[in-house]
């Protein structure tokens, strides 16, 4: 008992004594918190007549739809990653170092920029049926040719640009799982394909789970491609009934049943992230990988080219081919002006992800308590959620704050305000920091974690607060962790289509929403110059892995 | 030829470069082998040449009477009867301790699989993890669910490599004595890997002591610490000073050291010697002239170990009791007991 009150009492002397600290990090979770909230809440208001009439037309669309996408997507990034990650972690073939961060590229395509471009390729105006019916001398409806523009057609393309995220997971797993259990499985007298089967999948089993959760929320959060084919998704739905109906509390309440997707998303990405932890395995040996030979190897080559191709090459060649047709007449002070836009909105946003992120990695960091854990877990759930769905819970609460400023205002001073916040830079901001705060906080906080705790001590008993520790010996040594938190966010809003097209400010454009009205107006070949430049700045997170993967190589070979 | 593992002038290659070069070793059925040497001697390149996993250059291995691994047909590692036990243990995360043990024995029939498990289970005491997961287990577990799993399939040869260099030092000779008595009782033809003599002390009939990819002595344990064939050996197996002394023609020593009985000397002898002092052929005598200033002393428990220095300054090693505390810089009563010293050719 004696020990027992000893220890609480040291508890309560704590010498951190933070208390304005501990109570920002409160109010800066609550706030970023509030989106997710105020759609949840939504199920507590009435249902509309909306909900009839949605139930009786396309309700059992938007969640058939959803579920197929999922399903497809599900199993085409799996197919996709698992060989990506087989191929270039444990064979070797003539090619595999450049197609290890090759397999990477897809990923800088957004997939509505991927969809626009394949429909301008395999449309009937577009290169590929016009050379066949030139070769055998068809005209129109003489031969089936697959339509893009549809559920499957969407499938392909969200399974082309997402499974990099399996590839990415799977193949570290892969690396890090001991070649003694392989050796061991072939020892006990398996051959290397039962070996795949029966030791290395189901050992990477929690990376696959955690690699297709990742691609599947990316799935639900999608809204450009679905919008584009005309396929009836959720997200559509939600801007059906919103933009359509008028309905904002039912466009909310379908946010909240879309959520329901979600969350189980998150809750089988976490599970498979703790499983994570008991798959290790201790040996970090020289990894053997299998030699390829004759016509294995170039099979296993054919296949790497083909995903690449297909998920990269292919289609940015087309967009080059397209924005150089029209370079002259694209490339104007409009466009300027639309490049201004969005970097400038992308580097604000990013700045203030990462000051947020800074702030609540460093708070949890010090005080490590039960109650940093679980803020820091729910300000990280953004990721998670939807574009759409974030956007509909920002636009929601500023509706009515302004509605109440514009009350006061009238009823005191007698001045209409009108919307004060509603369209402005800064809710979009906002809307940024809450889907995307995650993706800094774990680049912050890994970056953290390499700093041992015996230095944070070592400054302490040195007279430095906890303020001075940040300033003088975090910052410093954190500096490259913050820069590549700030280019991943600015990657990510810049490539945002949903929160930007639902709370940008009125005539206020950006590269992604230009590229989706010229595409949704058929003019495929304009959109590709705004199109082009996304793609060109996805590819600054991809060299930043690439490199990373480069070291880990050196490592590991 | 009753020889269960035989390994004819053995070559292999690693990154291009000889890891081990022309070994010879031999084991006979319910035989326990030790490969010994210090690391990166090319021990644990030999034991996977023997699993299938590194191809020979030249000459063979052969398993009960069959060639497995040639410079021309190297068998597949899934198609040889070889059990492994890995270093790390190599256990299947994602299969609790029965499917680990039954991993190998998919083709037999299901009742049959499962009569086999329960036995090994109960053979390394494991009979209540079975649905344990390999996380769930501490590391002697592991190491015996590892040993089951090897054993199940009835291997002709079981392979072990470094088996105990992942537990604590205070369980790494109980368990060598435990899976000795084991292999043993079940007449199991085993060989392990090991840098550590205090193991294959513990677990071996026969040692291979490797240096520089070489085998340079085969022998049974007692001979290998008290008949070292080389300089080498006698380095590198226990503690002792090699020392060069002066010898004449009737086998009088230099430094006071006495005589060696002529007869047991080998012929064409130099003028100097080589010896190998053990710490237990110098002993402490109260009562002796010969007294010789102690250079520094190590505390173990039971013992002192002493470094002396001899009149032309060479060292060598004393073992007393630990009650006999004697301050370095003073001199240490002592009488050499040569008997069953070891002697080299001099330069």
């Amino acid at each position: 008992m004696e020990i027992n009150s000893a220890i609480s009492g040291s508890k309560a002397a704590s010498p951190y004594s933070g208390r304005s600290w501990r109570l920002g990090l409160l109010i800066v979770t609550m706030i970023i918190a509030i989106p997710v909230l105020v759609i949840v809440a939504s199920l507590s208001q009435p249902f509309s007549s909306a909900w009839q009439h949605l139930f009786d037309t396309v309700l059992s669309d938007y969640i058939s739809n959803s579920l197929l996408l999922m399903a497809g997507v599900g199993f085409g990034t799996l197919l996709l990653g698992v060989s990506a990650a087989w191929l270039t972690a444990m064979c070797d073939f003539p090619g595999r170092k450049i197609l290890s961060w090759a397999f990477l590229l897809p990923m800088a395509m957004p997939a509505y920029i991927i969809a626009y471009t394949y429909t301008g390729i395999l449309d009937f105006a577009g290169p590929i049926q016009s050379i066949l019916r030139g070769i055998f001398g068809w005209s129109y409806g003489d031969y089936y040719f697959p339509q893009i523009r549809s559920l499957g057609g969407a499938i392909c393309m969200l399974s082309l640009v997402l499974y990099p995220y399996v590839y990415m997971l799977v193949r570290i797993a892969f690396l890090e799982q001991s070649t003694a259990v392989l050796e061991a499985s072939r020892n006990l007298g398996k051959k290397p394909w039962e070996t795949l089967f029966l030791v290395a999948l189901p050992i990477s089993r929690p990376a696959i789970v955690a690699g297709v959760s990742l691609a599947l929320m990316e799935t639900l959060a999608d809204y450009g491609t679905v919008a584009y084919f005309g396929v009836s998704a959720f997200t559509t739905g939600i801007f059906r009934t919103w933009y359509g109906l008028g309905e904002l509390t039912t466009a909310a309440q379908l946010c909240a049943f879309l959520l329901l997707f979600v969350f189980a998303l998150i809750m089988a990405e976490r599970w498979s992230r703790q499983r994570l932890r008991f798959h290790h395995n201790s040996a970090n040996k020289k990894l053997v990988r299998m030699q390829l030979k004759g016509w294995h190897a170039y099979i296993a080559l054919l296949i790497g080219c083909l995903i690449v191709g297909v998920g990269f090459v292919i289609p940015a060649t087309q967009l080059l081919i397209w924005a150089s047709s029209r370079w002259q007449e694209n490339l104007n002070g409009a466009f300027l002006s639309l490049l201004f836009n969005s970097f400038s909105l992308a580097a604000i946003a990013a700045i203030c992800c990462v000051i947020v992120a800074t702030f609540l990695a460093y708070t949890k960091r010090v005080f490590n308590s039960r109650l940093e854990l679980g803020a820091v877990g729910v300000a990280s759930l953004g990721y998670a959620v939807p574009g759409t769905v974030i956007a509909v819970g920002v636009l929601i609460p500023v509706a009515w704050l302004d509605n109440k400023i514009d009350f006061f205002s009238r009823a005191w001073f007698d001045i209409p305000t009108g919307l004060l916040l509603s369209g402005t830079i800064g809710i979009l901001v906002f809307a940024y920091v809450v889907r995307f705060l995650s993706v800094s906080l774990n680049t912050v906080e890994s970056g953290l974690s390499a700093i041992k705790p015996s230095i944070d001590e070592s400054a302490r008993s040195l007279g430095a607060r906890p303020a001075q520790v940040l300033k003088r010996v975090h910052l410093p040594i954190l500096r490259s962790s913050l820069l590549t938190a700030t280019l991943l966010v600015f990657v990510d809003v810049l490539k945002e289509l949903p929160t930007t097209l639902i709370l940008r400010p009125f005539n206020f454009n950006t590269l992604a929403v230009r590229t989706y009205e010229l595409a949704s107006d058929e003019r495929l070949v304009d959109a590709a110059l705004p199109a082009l430049a996304i793609v060109v700045i996805g590819l600054l997170p991809v060299l930043l892995i690439t490199k990373s993967i480069l070291n880990e190589r050196a490592r590991h070979e | 030829m009753n020889d269960q593992l035989v390994i004819d002038k053995v070559t292999v290659t690693y990154d291009n470069v000889a890891a081990i070069l022309k070994a010879s070793f031999s084991l006979a059925e319910g035989e326990i082998g030790c490969l010994l040497g210090p690391s990166g001697c090319g021990k644990t390149t030999l034991l996977r040449a023997i699993a299938g996993f590194e191809p020979v250059i030249e000459g063979s291995v052969s398993l009960h009477g069959k060639s497995i691994s040639t410079a021309k047909y190297t068998q597949a590692p899934e198609d040889r009867a070889v059990g492994m036990v890995f270093q790390d243990f190599a256990l299947f995360p994602h299969l609790n301790v029965s499917k680990n043990i039954g991993f190998g024995l998919s083709k037999m029939p299901a009742k049959q699989r499962d009569d086999r498990i329960n036995k090994m289970l109960a053979l390394v005491s494991l009979g209540d993890s079975a649905e344990k997961f390999p996380h769930e287990l501490s590391g002697g577990q592991q190491q015996r669910v590892a040993l089951a799993r090897a054993l199940a399939p009835n291997p002709q040869i079981l392979l072990l490599d470094e088996p105990f260099s992942n537990l604590d030092a205070e369980l790494r000779t109980q368990l060598a004595t435990e899976v000795r008595t084991l292999l043993k009782e079940n007449k199991v033809t085993a060989l392990m890997v090991t840098h550590d003599q205090d193991e294959a002390f513990a677990m071996a009939d026969k040692i291979a002591l490797l240096n520089g990819g070489k085998i340079v002595q085969v022998d049974a344990p007692y001979q290998l610490y008290h008949k070292p064939s080389s300089l080498f050996a006698a380095d590198f197996i226990g503690k002792g000073s090699v020392i060069n002394v002066g010898i004449d023609a009737a086998g009088l020593l230099g430094n006071n050291l006495g005589s060696l009985s002529i007869q047991t000397l080998p012929k064409d002898l130099g003028n100097t010697v080589k010896l190998l002092v053990r710490p237990d052929d110098v002993t402490y005598d109260k009562t002796s002239d010969t007294k010789l200033p102690i250079i520094s002393k190590a505390f173990l428990g039971p013992n002192y170990l002493y470094e002396l220095a001899l009149t032309d300054g060479q060292c060598v090693p004393c073992l007393t009791q630990s009650h006999i505390d004697i301050p370095i810089g003073e001199t240490l009563p002592v009488r050499f007991d040569l008997r069953h010293v070891v002697i080299f050719n001099g330069e």
